[in-house]
Formats: structure tokens, sequence, C-alpha cells
């Protein structure tokens, strides 16, 4: 066995570097001004830009197969919030998220890859789609506040009618509306307006929002009834959804109408529009906003329904909105995961969408610690750089069985974290940026000079 | 306790106005429930003895599942656990009686030993031994992980062990899958006796090998009695073992309260202990019985069927022993007709479908008692 001790050590180089960016990427966000934000957020990119790009001969400091990893870690990240959303802050125990990651992925490959092969419909009728059963799911929430104490199935049942009329429509509109935009497309050796790249980049744009969106909206439907069983039989009612929606793909050229996904032969052909930046801007935009969700009064009533449902709804929290606010904006986040990660490797294959690679996000939450967005990201990025990058080339000098050792290796790795140190990585510590804010002192407190005068936020 | 000082008044129609809409979610169940009988319906009336060949591939399935399943259910009766590598355990099972058989020709010992014994008696020792065996080195393995990495962490929160059982499932299936334990590729499987069928119509005929049964009739195979009755059996054995013995007894205390039980003077983690290995056991029994039934293996082989076998004793009500066999059927069930009429591969999502709506309708099960969560 001749391990190459050189790439050890540049290797092992790579991670501590990308860690350490981390951490200066967090606290950085944690400082007041905004120059010193932007600079470090620029400064942080501009880092992992030039080390993507140096090159001295043969030698680069982060070659291509090191981009791919810090993508995928991206990615992953925001599916791994997403669940610590549902789980780690709502204790929801969900097994679901790999299945909204899935219906993101390739709902957003399906727009994109219709929009490259002349074809609008896929944004249309998935756009007017979702902004109708956006609206449908609105008004029906509006009808039924009249109707307190409606058993969850009869809701249940209204919105699902509300949402498959609102899906009629928008294939029918859809439909009707795509012959007026193909010759807009022009033809392969004319290139019409719709064709150029920059349309393209604002599809795949709008691409993104509607898979996140789409994912959220069956996450409604999905989570209305099933969130209403207890902790265990909701883990068991959403692995089965993941299943489920793993089933569909498998079909998706069959049972679903959609011939260009190729059911289980995995869809090809999806137009590769998005780099490392797209999914690390993404990934900044759903740290963001976690963070202020979870420091609002939402967050304190996310938090409240996980610690006791019972005290939170003598508090008068509506435990069953807030479950389904969670699970709603995990899934959203998941979703465009999904879409990101299809837009990078332009290859869909549903034994990638599979329920076992499903505990992935799960296990990432529950190593980094649940209730701990800093964990999760250390977690999901060490992950990525540990099984994906590390384990992987370390152990392809042992042969052909590589990939077999590395899921030997992973799982005692799991067992030995879970043995000595149970309740994750870092607990539920956050560092920098994602530590919680200094509250302002309120009105009613009476006023000191110190406080009045204190800069408020840190 | 003052809990019980205001009683809580019943809610009035009148302030709780959705109430009355309760038939539009009933309509809607009972809509999905005829949509189901139109579909069953019709085609048995089409084709009544393709419906009862497709009900009997359910049964064969189902009775299988009822046995893994009764492992879960014992376990997550008494720690709460979600055991992910039970279904690796039955993988394991179906391995190991591969080998005894296709490598070490353990199922022709009696004739080895005794040259002059009837073959048919051969073949009946041979099998059991076989089946012994694997429900032997099944119960080993699961004390084993029960041991190592379930034991230490009984004091850790649930999602610790869940974690760990997943981690444990997929040691086994990857470290099975290299090349000097089992294999990565699917291995076709040798079974420890023949399969007769026989078909009926016009009463019961062997079919002669070689030959093929004659249209428009049933046909039953040995190896779906085998697991008819090895299953009813499993079921009758573990009854009589909660309820009529002193191991029993410790382990329904434990699975109604650990604590006292341990103060009562039951050694709660021999108790747990055991649970595990009569579940492996079971295990064992159904890993040979799948192969046999299914006869290709691989060391993914327990996955999916081990997942079913859990969503059935949930669908029964988890800790329920005739719980897990009435959901065990239903699985089967469900699965077979919707392989046969809708779709095969529908065949998952139809199930866990209908473990979602029964869950809706009754949130613990079909034969589950309503319990409190604990605070």
């Amino acid at each position: 066995m001749n391990v190459n001790v050189g790439f050890l050590i540049i290797s092992i180089f790579k991670i501590g570097a990308v860690l350490a960016y981390l951490y200066g990427l967090l606290w950085v966000l944690g400082h007041a001004a905004k120059w010193v934000k932007i600079v470090g957020i620029l400064a942080a990119f501009g880092l992992v830009q030039f080390a993507l790009w140096f090159q001295v001969g043969d030698f680069r400091l982060l070659n291509d197969f090191d981009s791919g990893l810090l993508f995928q870690a991206c990615a992953m990240t925001m599916v791994a919030l997403g669940l610590n959303l549902i789980y780690g802050f709502n204790g929801q125990f969900s097994l679901g998220q790999w299945g909204f990651y899935g219906i993101g992925a390739y709902t957003a490959a399906d727009i994109t890859y219709r929009w490259t092969n002349r074809d609008a419909r896929g944004l249309l009728v998935a756009g007017i789609g979702v902004i109708l059963a956006g609206l449908v799911i609105w008004g029906v929430n509006i009808l039924l506040r009249r109707y307190r104490g409606m058993p969850v199935l009869s809701a249940f049942t209204l919105y699902l009618i509300g949402v498959l009329a609102a899906g009629t429509v928008a294939v029918w509109v859809g439909n009707a509306l795509n012959p007026l935009l193909v010759p807009l497309f022009g033809t392969s050796e004319a290139p019409g307006v719709l064709s150029s790249g920059a349309v393209l980049q604002v599809v795949f744009l709008l691409a993104i929002l509607i898979a996140g969106a789409f994912a959220a909206e069956v996450s409604f439907l999905f989570g209305l009834p099933v969130l209403t069983l207890g902790s265990d039989y909701f883990g068991i009612a959403t692995l089965g959804f993941t299943i489920v929606v793993n089933t569909l793909m498998v079909n998706s050229d069959t049972i679903l109408p959609f011939p260009e996904m190729k059911g289980g032969r995995g869809m090809i052909g999806i137009p590769k529009l998005t780099t490392w930046f797209w999914a690390f801007l993404f990934l900044l935009l759903v740290i963001v906003i976690m963070r202020n969700l979870i420091y609002s009064s939402t967050g304190r009533a996310l938090l409240s329904v996980r610690e006791d449902e019972t005290a939170a709804k003598a508090m008068g929290i509506d435990v069953a909105a807030y479950k389904l606010l969670a699970f709603v904006m995990g899934s959203f986040f998941a979703g465009i995961g999904g879409a990101v990660y299809a837009h990078y490797i332009g290859f869909l294959s549903p034994g990638a969408f599979s329920f076992l690679q499903g505990f992935n996000p799960l296990i990432i939450v529950v190593f980094g610690g649940l209730g701990s967005m800093t964990g999760t990201i250390a977690a999901s990025f060490g992950w990525i750089f540990f099984l994906e990058g590390l384990l992987r080339v370390l152990l392809s000098q042992l042969g052909t069985e590589a990939p077999t050792w590395r899921f030997v290796l992973y799982p005692i790795t799991l067992l030995l974290l879970m043995l000595l140190r149970p309740q994750g990585l870092l607990g539920s510590v956050e560092w920098g940026f994602l530590r919680a804010p200094r509250m302002q002192a309120r009105v009613s407190e009476p006023p000191t000079p110190a406080s009045a005068t204190a800069p408020a936020v840190k | 306790m003052q809990a019980a000082i205001t009683a809580r008044k019943p809610a009035t129609s009148a302030a709780r106005p959705g109430a009355r809409l309760a038939w539009i979610g009933q309509g809607f169940l009972l809509f999905l429930a005829l949509l189901a009988l139109y579909i069953l319906g019709r085609n048995f009336v089409r084709n009544p003895v393709l419906f009862g060949q497709i009900v009997i591939s359910g049964l064969q399935l189902g009775f299988v599942y009822a046995l893994i399943a009764l492992g879960y259910t014992m376990v997550y009766g008494i720690v709460k656990l979600i055991n992910f590598a039970h279904g690796d355990v039955f993988m394991v099972g179906a391995f190991v009686s591969y080998y005894a058989v296709a490598r070490f020709r353990l199922h022709q010992w009696p004739a080895l030993v005794a040259p002059d014994l009837p073959s048919s008696l051969v073949v009946v020792i041979g099998s059991l031994t076989v089946i012994l065996l694997s429900m032997i080195v099944c119960t080993a393995l699961a004390v084993t992980i029960e041991r190592v990495a379930y034991k230490p962490l009984r004091d850790a929160p649930r999602i610790a062990a869940l974690i760990t059982a997943i981690g444990v499932s997929f040691f086994l299936e990857f470290f099975g899958a290299l090349h000097f334990v089992f294999s990565p590729r699917f291995i076709p499987y040798e079974r420890p006796f023949e399969v007769a069928t026989w078909y009926i119509k016009d009463g019961v005929h062997l079919v002669q090998r070689g030959e093929a049964a004659p249209e428009n009739s049933l046909t039953i195979s040995n190896i779906l009695l085998i697991i008819m009755a090895a299953s009813l059996l499993m079921q009758l054995l573990l009854q009589f073992l909660v309820r009529r013995t002193k191991i029993g007894k410790a382990m329904r205390a434990a699975a109604f309260d650990k604590p006292t039980a341990r103060l009562m003077g039951i050694n709660v983690d021999r108790v747990i202990s055991f649970t595990f290995a009569v579940g492996a056991s079971f295990a064992g029994l159904g890993g040979v019985l799948y192969a046999i039934a299914y006869p290709s293996i691989w060391t993914q082989l327990g996955v999916l069927p081990g997942l079913k076998a859990f969503v059935a004793a949930v669908l029964g009500g988890i800790g329920s022993i005739p719980g897990a066999l009435v959901g065990a059927l239903i699985m089967g069930q469900a699965e077979a007709l919707t392989a046969g009429y809708v779709s095969t591969p529908m065949r998952d999502a139809v199930a866990f479908t209908i473990l979602i709506i029964v869950l809706l309708v009754r949130p613990t099960g079909i034969f589950g008692e309503p319990e409190k969560e604990k605070a």
C-alpha cells in the first residue's frame, strides 16, 4: 500500500483552510458595521476564488475536484440547515428532507432542460402552478379560519382539491401560452431572443425559486395531516414520503408524464448553469434567513414547541401552525439546495435520492449538534470533505473496493462519535454571526444611562 | 396531582363550527376506499384465478414480513428504538444459510452420518439444521450489536441510539459487500430442498418437473406452506413466551415501566438482550425462508423488507404481537395487489400511503392501545 504522504498533507491543509475560512466568514458576519460584512464576504470569497485560480506549473492549490467538493458542501449545508430547522429547532423528527431535495432538483432541472430545448412549457406550467397553488392555499386558509375545530383530514381534502384545481388550470394556461413564446426561441441557425445565455440565467434563477416554492407547497400539503402524528410515527411517515418520491422518480417516464426525466436511467442533458459562487450565495442567503428567523419571536415560538408542546399551547402559541411553518421553511431550503445541485452536476439519477442517502442530512444535523446552525454548517462541510474527499482519494489507492471501504469506515466513525459524544460535535453552541444577538433594552425597564447609550447589537 | 380539578367542558358545536365539516375528510377516505374496491372488484370479476394467485403471493410476502415485524415490535415496545439493523440481521440470516448450503453442504449431513436414512427425512433434518444455524448466528449477532452499540447509549438521547442503529445497518451492509466477506453482487441462492408446486384444478395435482401448470389454475408451492406454518408457529410461540413464562412477564414489565421493573428486581438489561435475541432468531428464520422463496440474495437484501416489516408493525399497533401479523398481512396484500393491478414499482408507494392513512385515522395503529406520550 503506497499512500502519498505529500498528498495527505495537502489534503489536510486544504480542509483546515476551508474550515478556517468558514469560521472567519461567520466571525466577519457577526460584525456590526455593514461595510465590514461586505468586505469580509468579498474577501472570503475572493480568497477561495484565488485558490481555485492559482496555478504554478502543474501544481494547483484547489483543483476542479476540490471546487466540486466545496459546491457539494454548500448544497448539502442548505439541506441540512433546513432539517435542523425542522428537527433541531422545532423537534419534528423528519426523514423526508431528502424527498424535498429530490423534488427541488427534478423540478428545476425539468424547467431549464425544457427551456434549452426550446420549450417554455416547463417554466410556464410550473411557475403558474406554483403561484396559483400558493394563492389557493392562502385563500383556503382564510376561508378555514371561520371553521375552527375542523378535523385535519377535512382541511387537507379542501386544500388538496384546491391545489389540484390550481394545477389543472396551470397546465391548461401554460399549454395555451406556450405557442406564443416558441417563435422567440428561433432556430438552431438563428437563435432568437429567448435562447441567449443571459435569459437562460434568469430562467435558472426563476427555476430555483419555483423549485423551492414547489417543494414548500408539497411539504405544506403533506405536512398538514402528517404533522399531527407523534414523533416516531411522523418519522416513519416522512421516510415513506422519501420512498414514494423516489419511486415516482424511477417511474417518471411511465407513471408520470415526463419522458425527458428518463425514469430510472437518470436525467441527462441538464444545462450546467451554476458555479461554486451561486451555491455559496444561496447558502449565505439561507444562513441569514435562518439566523434572523431563529432569533425572532417566531423563532422563540418554534423553540417553545420543541421544548414542551403543552406549555407552548398554554402560552397561546398555535402549535400546529408553527410546526407547519418550520416544516415548510425547511423543505423550501431543501428544494433550493436540490435545484442548485441539479444545475452543477448536470445529471440526476434516482439512485442519488434513495432513502438510504436520505439519512445523510439527519446524520449531519445530529453530528453537528441539534439546534446549532454553526454545528450543522461545520458538520456538513466536514462530512463532505471527509467522506467524499479524503476517504475517497485515500482509499482509491486500495483498489476497486474503495467505495465500499468508505462506507465501512464511515459508520464506524459514526458509532464512535455517538458513543463518545451523543449530543453532537457542538451541542447547541453557536459562533460569531450565528450567536444570539443581544437584545435592546426594553422601554418598560427603568432606563439607565448605560443601557440607553450602549450600542444595541453586537 | 391537581390535573383533575377542572374537568374539561365538552366543546359545543357553536364554539367549533368546523367540527360539523368532518364529513369532508370522511368522504375523501370513502372515495379512496371505493376507488380501491372498484379496481379490485373489476379485476376479480375479470379473472378470479389470477386474483387468487396474486392474493397467494401476497400471503407469502405477508407471512415473511410478520416474522421480521415481530423483532421490530418487541424491541420498539421495550426500548423505543427503531432498530434499523434488524433488516440487516435478516440479510445475514439469508447469507449464513447460503454458505451453509452452497459451500458446506450442511443440509446433507444426515445422509453422510446415516446413509440408509430415507431421503425425505434427510431433507427435513438437513433443512432444519440450516435454519437453526442461521437463527443461532443471527441471535449471536444481534446480542453482540446490542452489547456493543446500543447498551452504552441507553441513557443518551433517543436520537443517538437511532443514529447508531442506522450506522450499524450501514456497517453490516457495506462490510458484507466486501469481497472477502460476502460479495457486492447478487448471488443465486441454492435451496436446501426442492420446490414442489401443486395446482388446483379439479382437485389438487403435483406439477411435474419440467412441466408448467395448466392455464387458469391456482398454484401453491410448498414454500408458501412452510412460510405460513413457520410464521404462525412463531407467533404462537411468542405469545406463549410473553404471556405464560417468567421472562415474558419481565419483558412486559420492562416495556411498561423500566425504572419500576428494575426496582422490582428485574434485570432489565438481560431482558432487553433477550428481546433482541428472540427478535433476531425470528429474523434469521425469516431470512432463510425469504431467500428460499425469492432465490437471489445480496447485501442490501434486508433494507426494504425490514422497512416494510417495521411499517407493518406500526400499522398493526407497535408493541402488539397479533398486530404485527395483521399489519404484515395487510402490507403483503397491498404490495401484491398493487404490483398485480396498478404497477409493479408503485407497490412501495401504496404501502406507505396505506400506512399514512391508517395512522391518521387510528394514530396508534390497528391493535395499538391509545397511550399518552411520557413527558
